[in-house]
């Protein structure tokens, strides 16, 4: 059989575009029912200690509310560790809310008010008064730092000898770079809506990354069976990681409608949002010895990240340093310091986006201690084998995207010294940076059903984030069943579905779109198998002569329209469910994705203010199974990746242990006049190797390399190096 | 939010009969219903004066305008007597908040916001401000944004708008009325320097409200700057901003006009300063100059000490801006 | 009862018009049009991003004008004339941004939409956004986390003039 390609590739609106443009899409609080009750999260105020008391009895008499929870009024949840551990666990003792009255970091949820409004479950919860014994606590890294311990991650063993040769290299470059605590901040808050059924099991409806991830941590916590706990996300707001692990909404949300026995909704505030898990901080030493030309001898990436006193959280933070370029001598550590916060959290691009600042920001210092093009600096270094693993990469055109984004970004004109370009008042200054994301796949599963009408439902309980989710399936979904797109149905978000992992990773498409391909194609055997019983033409004609496409068999001068065939069928529809694995072809090879990212930014040297006015990002990712959802991708990662580089930043007040600026005014995302004109490139890359479409995943990588190359181009601007991010105008004056 | 009562009187006279310290005017209502749902604020009845008709925008006999208290900020900025002849205004309210909160916010409201100060909006903190007596954590904690000139031990907060900014530079008046009648301040007298009572912020008694402001006869109509210096390009409050306007007659400065955002508690500005600059020649050395005399005294905490050159620099850019002329920087408004 | 309790503050008597049809409701006096919308008409396009005027999610047209449903009293939109994100289309007809955003993919997670459409309606209504810079600027009430700004830009500056042909052919207000 031949499988054409007739969609995939193709730059498709979105299936779900209509219902999002027109506000008919339903995210997690958006379900109405009558009696639906709500609650309020009441949040403590230390950072370390123990509560004494809750007094709810002036919250208690507000008429409208209907009960308080808190650690002494709950229904029985688990004590055990494992029952809290989920698919994104970090190492440790999982947090576990309203267990006890220890207070472990400030924001933690002490009280849930439930009332049958929501403006009554928030003033009744202002009404909530906590005694605390309040204990001394820690939250500064700084002030920590010989109290750290070894990260509990699989970090690369040293190879060669960095000592010896960073001591005798020509070039040599050992800089410290620090970066903020970061949240997520998706625009839609964490919300459940649990649905409490006649017979006692619950409908919820989750802003998750995972709904069989937040079934399976219910199905435990509150010893529940799977089979009464259906987890629903439909429609997800944006989450960038912080549905990767269910948050606290969830388990609260459940703990009211299982106590009070009624449909209960929980939103947290944006306030809220600054409460759990976050991109943490780090403090990264990068020390890289160059020969004269430029050729790496030795690299030394030693990190260290903040985490919880209960968990160890660990990202890949330096792997990148030891991958991405051609080295011999190269040394890599990581090391964590508890402090008293909440548990960090995956957060997009986790550990590269903080990682890559340094080895990119780095390599700069070293291109211009060196004399050289920081461009052609990366190009003498490349490697073509993930030193790390001493394997091939499957595919790896970095120097494509090198040399298409430095001729779209017109870097030749580029003058080396710092503070020669200038455009009126304002200093010009262009940098780049490389950029690496691990390609991964995952078991994954998908079923697809055609009935007699040529519809072709297909199913996974992935998720759709904002990512395409919904689209691309489609996609994949209809080339590989030879079915018309506006025939296709992808259904996704449903802890009931088929198996699926996590959405996060820039997995997804590798992971589900293999599975959802599986499956259609063995649904077109099906089809296929039943026309050449039932019609003698077409069970006539040679295998290799019959197609499939746009809803048809087409056998020599036969077509059948697959409706037919299919209505055709003693059952009049025909089921695949098919489970997908990463191939063993996979297991000699380093498989990642790379791109390129040239920066132009214009910087007001007397008031330090910068303006990112030009960025192009050049990208290899595989086959781009859509390419306008894709480079949506990378447009958002870039904007991310100047987020990070110039306005992002969690503050804490030490002294307090509290974050403060848990707000969008005063937490600064990008906004639209922070954009400047952002072109992306997706370079040719063939790869049979990664999976079997092909195509590696753009989530992440888009963010990789970004806020490094931006920090460069102010250097090459200002002839300031500022190692500490995010790069505020006061660190420019 | 705290419940309340509501009631929309039909008369200035029946709203400030109505008003006392247990109750808030509402209009716009951008600053306070945020403040409301944070808890910050719990009034126990609010006084909406949007049926008031302080709505208008007309001209006074001495050839300035009078700006009814319920104008929005957009319809201000986009007012075409603004436009023409106050610009200094126009451009200082269309670089705050964002179309939507300006298409909000009143002009009354826009002199009674209160402070970005981070520990004044976590009730989960202490504030003198909010809670007096309580303590000022920003004195020696996260204080980034907080004030270098005029503040006190019990508060280092600042004033968080642009327009009030302009409007002390343009010497405003504010028209109020209270139970005991009508009265005028001058704007430089309107908002309070924090001192020992940091909860009180301007010089209005509980049931005054509002009612007008008053702009002077036109001037620098051509020769004028807002300047705001903010973490994103737009959409966040200033970190220092300047509203700097010159009238300026064969290349020497007839009368000079130089006021402060993100600084302290209120609009800075020191008339002796601006005194300085008329007379002379628009230089840069004369500018800055008037940048230290201004800045003289300013007494930065331990976050916010890169304030004092940002503001310095910043109000030399802005003057010189201002002495280009609008039509020779480009400027549109 | 204390004196705070809500029994204290009475439902107001509300009637405005919410995309085209008349309505008469109560509400109490705390209730924002945001919750009033959401909660209570099941109108869930409007969304809730904040609750503080600091993201835009929230934005509906009042009168004509783009505001923050967020901070807005119910009780004070007697006598308005609202329009929300539900509606713009005129039946399966879509509104001129609404096919712009869906051809320039100007979302991802689509949350922040509904509030960036109809910014960007309030913005045409200005007519204040003549270079891509300025609409850059008065697009910068309504944060997109999924950073969908470029997309965004373009189909605003696709979906203004066929506004503009639009209002001119109706009579309408200057786009």
């Amino acid at each position: 059989m031949n499988i054409k390609t007739a969609v995939v590739g193709t730059a498709m609106d979105r299936v779900d575009g209509v219902a999002k443009v027109t506000g008919q899409a339903r995210y997690a609080g958006e379900y109405p029912q009558a009696g639906l009750l709500h609650g309020s999260v009441v949040s403590s105020t230390i950072a370390r200690g123990r509560v004494l008391s809750i007094d709810t009895a002036q919250a208690l008499s507000v008429p409208g509310v209907i009960a308080v929870l808190d650690h002494a009024h709950r229904p029985r949840i688990s004590s055990y560790d494992d029952d809290y551990s989920d698919a994104d666990s970090a190492e440790g003792t999982p947090f576990r809310p309203l267990f006890n009255d220890r207070v472990l970091y400030s924001g933690q949820p002490l009280a849930l008010v439930v009332a049958q409004s929501l403006e009554l479950a928030r003033y009744a919860g202002s009404l909530v008064k906590v005694e605390y014994l309040e204990e001394p606590h820690e939250t500064d890294l700084a002030s920590v730092l010989d109290k750290t311990h070894p990260a509990p991650a699989e970090t690369p063993a040293p190879r060669g000898d960095f000592t010896g040769q960073f001591a005798n290299a020509a070039v040599q470059v050992d800089a410290t770079y620090l970066t903020a605590n970061e949240h997520h901040n998706p625009m839609e808050p964490h919300a459940s809506t649990v649905l409490y059924q006649a017979d006692g099991s619950l409908e919820i409806h989750d802003k998750t990354q995972g709904t069989q991830n937040c079934q399976d941590y219910l199905h435990k916590v509150f010893d529940l069976p799977k089979e009464k706990v259906r987890v629903l996300a439909a429609f997800v707001g944006g989450a960038f990681g912080s549905g990767l692990r269910p948050q606290y909404q969830l388990p609260l949300a459940v703990m009211a409608a299982l106590h009070l026995q009624r449909s209960v909704r929980v939103t947290l505030t944006r306030q809220q949002m600054f409460t759990f898990g976050y991109r943490p901080r780090t403090q990264q030493r990068l020390r890289l010895g160059a020969d004269s030309q430029g050729r790496l001898l030795a690299i030394a990436h030693d990190a260290l990240g903040q985490t919880s006193r209960f968990e160890d959280f660990t990202e890949h933070l330096v792997e990148w340093s030891g991958m991405l370029y051609q080295c011999d001598n190269v040394a890599l550590s990581y090391r964590l310091a508890p402090l008293d916060v909440y548990t960090p959290l995956d957060m997009r691009a986790p550990g590269a986006a903080s990682g890559m600042i340094a080895l990119e920001c780095a390599m700069d210092e070293l291109a211009c201690a060196a004399d050289i093009d920081p461009l052609e600096l990366r190009r003498r270094n490349f490697a073509a084998i993930n030193g790390n693993e001493g394997k091939p990469y499957s595919s790896k055109e970095l120097l494509a995207c090198y040399d298409q984004g430095a001729q779209r970004f017109g870097w030749g004109n580029r003058r080396p010294q710092p503070r020669s370009m200038r455009h009126g008042q304002q200093l010009v200054g262009w940098g780049m940076a490389g950029g690496v994301w691990e390609a991964m796949q995952m078991k994954a599963s998908a079923k697809a059903r055609i009935d007699g009408a040529g519809h072709l439902t297909v199913s996974s309980a992935t998720t759709d984030i904002g990512t395409g989710t919904y689209t691309v399936m489609t996609q994949i979904a209809a080339d590989a069943a030879g079915a018309r797109v506006q025939d296709v149905t992808f259904v996704l978000g449903d802890s009931s579905l088929p198996t699926a992992p996590l959405q996060g990773g820039s997995f997804t498409v590798s992971s589900v779109g293999s599975a959802v391909r599986q499956a259609c194609l063995a649904l077109r055997s099906k089809v296929l198998a039943h026309a050449r019983q039932h019609y003698p033409e077409v069970g006539k004609a040679p295998v290799e002569k019959i197609t499939f496409a746009d809803g048809y068999l087409q056998a020599g001068n036969h077509r059948l329209a697959l409706a037919d065939i299919v209505a055709s069928a003693p059952e009049g529809f025909f089921e695949v469910q098919v489970e997908a694995a990463p191939s063993a072809k996979r297991k000699p090879f380093a498989t990642a994705t790379h791109c390129a990212v040239f920066v132009e930014v214009q910087v007001d040297e007397d008031l330090g203010s910068v303006k990112v006015t030009r960025v192009v990002s050049a990208v290899a990712a595989g086959r781009v199974v859509n390419p306008k959802t894709a480079r949506s991708q990378i447009l958002g990662g870039v904007i991310w990746g100047i987020g990070m580089a110039l306005h992002e930043a969690t503050q804490t007040d030490h002294r307090l242990g509290r974050i403060l600026n848990h707000n969008l005014a005063e937490y600064h995302i990008p906004v639209n006049a922070d954009s400047g004109e952002i072109e992306v490139i997706f370079v040719e890359e063939h790869d049979d190797i990664v999976n079997e479409l092909g195509s590696k995943g753009v989530g992440e990588i888009g963010v990789v390399g970004v806020a490094a190359a931006v920090a460069n181009a102010i250097y090459h601007a200002t002839g300031k190096r500022v190692r500490e991010f995010p790069i505020t105008l006061d660190k420019l004056l | 939010m705290t419940p309340f009562s509501y009631h929309k009187p039909a008369s200035v006279g029946e709203a400030v009969g109505l008003a006392d310290v247990s109750s808030r005017f509402i209009a716009g209502g951008t600053n306070l219903v945020d403040l409301m749902k944070e808890n910050v604020v719990r009034p126990e009845r609010l006084i909406d004066i949007t049926g008031l008709g302080l709505n208008g925008i007309q001209a006074t006999a001495n050839g300035g305008v009078l700006i009814g208290a319920l104008v929005s900020n957009a319809e201000l900025a986009w007012a075409s007597v603004i436009e023409q002849h106050y610009p200094l205004l126009a451009e200082a309210i269309l670089a705050g908040a964002s179309p939507q909160l300006r298409n909000m916010a009143s002009t009354g409201g826009n002199l009674l916001q209160r402070t970005r100060c981070y520990y004044f909006y976590d009730t989960g903190t202490p504030c003198n401000k909010r809670e007096p007596g309580s303590g000022c954590p920003a004195r020696t904690g996260l204080n980034r944004i907080h004030a270098i000139l005029g503040a006190s031990d019990a508060c280092v907060a600042t004033h968080p708008s642009d327009m009030c900014v302009a409007l002390a530079a343009l010497e405003a008046v504010v028209h109020v009325q209270g139970r005991a009648g009508k009265r005028q301040i001058p704007f430089a007298d309107f908002h309070r320097l924090p001192g020992d009572a940091p909860e009180r912020d301007n010089q209005l008694a509980a049931d005054e409200l509002i009612t007008a402001l008053e702009l002077p006869p036109p001037t620098f109509e051509d020769h004028y700057r807002y300047l705001k210096i903010r973490d994103r390009a737009s959409y966040a409050f200033a970190l220092v901003s300047v509203a700097a306007g010159l009238n300026l007659n064969g290349g020497v400065i007839q009368d000079a006009r130089l006021a402060l955002g993100g600084v302290a508690h209120k609009p800075w500005r020191d008339p002796a300063v601006e005194r300085t600059l008329i007379g002379q020649a628009p230089t840069q050395a004369l500018f800055t100059q008037a940048a230290d005399a201004l800045l003289q005294g300013a007494e930065p905490l331990a976050h916010n000490g890169f304030k004092v050159p940002l503001a310095q620099r910043a109000i030399v850019r802005a003057l010189s801006d201002a002495a280009l002329g609008a039509k020779a920087r480009g400027a549109t408004s | 009862m204390s004196a705070n309790s809500p029994q204290s503050g009475e439902a107001h008597p509300l009637r405005l018009t919410i995309n085209g049809q008349a309505r008469s409701l109560q509400v109490y006096p705390w209730t924002t049009l945001l919750d009033l919308l959401r909660e209570q008409l099941d109108l869930i396009g409007t969304k809730k991003g904040c609750d503080h005027g600091q993201c835009g999610a929230c934005t509906v047209l009042r009168d004509g004008k783009r505001v923050n449903a967020c901070l807005t009293l119910a009780v004070m939109c007697d006598g308005a004339d609202l329009v929300t994100i539900e509606g713009l289309a005129k039946g399966d007809e879509l509104h001129p941004l609404q096919r712009a955003f869906i051809t320039h993919d100007a979302f991802q997670c689509g949350y922040c939409t509904p509030g960036q459409i109809c910014s960007a309606v309030g913005l045409a209504e200005e007519g204040r956004a003549c270079t891509r810079e300025a609409i850059r600027e008065q697009m910068s009430g309504n944060l997109c986390r999924c950073g969908a700004y470029s997309n965004i830009i373009a189909a605003v500056e696709e979906a203004l003039p066929l506004m503009r042909a639009k209002a001119n052919l109706q009579g309408g207000p200057r786009a």
